[in-house]
């Protein structure tokens, strides 16, 4: 199994260089080309999601996306939210979308929510092992 | 690949031609040039994704923005969008429902000047 690390200040340029660097990861893991723009969205969302918690508690604490390589090709990003905070993923029903009450934030979450659920059939969001934080963990097949 | 906004008019519509990527970071311009858009005066809008290669949940965000601002003063705001990962990013999210969504400017016209693409 090898591993590739990758921390970044909680700012939402550096989301796309996350981007990158796990497409190019999965790309080299053997993950089908056919799943590398779930890929993309899923790791964008999530590292996303990180950002917006950071900076909704002034965190300033990086980021940490972990990659590796094994029986599947597995991603988790870590953040340093207070667990209620980050667990609080809820998808939106139809209806609710372009309801005018519902805030633009909120309406982001739970459209992110739904793309992670939508792209990533092995997904799970849980509390960190140690510390304070949310693991996103997903995990895509690979072809070898 | 950066962000790029482009405008034109077409008769009483709006065109809005965005390409790129529109995400966490880049989606603030597209808000801003859709809240421009609306203050001067824009009250059909479409939004062509023709040339976007990447959309996440915040750039979704900002056409739901723009679609609700629309609404007090009953305009209209339309998609065009013709690529499958795009489609399917629609799909998942349920935003198809709440959007008007075309293969082509052209079909996009035609449906909201004859009243069936008024955005909700």
């Amino acid at each position: 199994m090898s591993r590739v690390r990758l921390s970044f200040t909680p700012a939402p340029v550096h989301v796309r260089t996350a981007r990158l660097v796990g497409v190019a990861v999965a790309r080299r893991a053997g993950v089908a080309e056919e799943l590398l723009d779930e890929v993309r969205l899923a790791i964008g969302e999530a590292c996303a999601r990180a950002v917006a918690l950071h900076r909704q508690y002034g965190l300033t604490e990086l980021v940490l996306v972990e990659m590796s390589d094994g029986p599947t090709y597995t991603v988790r990003v870590i953040d340093r939210a207070p667990i209620e905070a980050g667990l609080g993923l809820a998808a939106l029903p139809p209806d609710e979308l372009a309801d005018e009450a519902l805030t633009d934030e909120a309406l982001t979450v739970g459209v992110g929510f739904a793309l992670l659920a939508g792209f990533v059939e092995d997904l799970q969001v849980r509390p960190v092992d140690e510390g304070v934080g949310t693991e996103v963990r997903m995990a895509w097949p690979v072809g070898r | 690949m950066d962000l790029s906004l482009t405008t034109r008019a077409i008769g009483e519509h709006t065109v809005l031609e965005v390409g790129g990527e529109v995400d966490v970071y880049t989606a603030p311009r597209l808000r801003e040039r859709l809240v421009e858009l609306i203050d001067g005066g824009a009250r059909r809008i479409i939004v062509d994704l023709g040339r976007v290669d990447f959309l996440d949940s915040t750039g979704l965000g900002v056409l739901v923005g723009a679609l609700k601002r629309l609404r007090p003063v009953n305009g209209s705001f339309g998609l065009i969008c013709d690529k499958e990962p795009l489609l399917k990013i629609f799909r998942i999210t349920a935003l198809d429902q709440v959007f008007p969504i075309y293969a082509t400017l052209e079909a996009a016209i035609s449906a909201d000047s004859s009243g069936s693409g008024s955005g909700e």
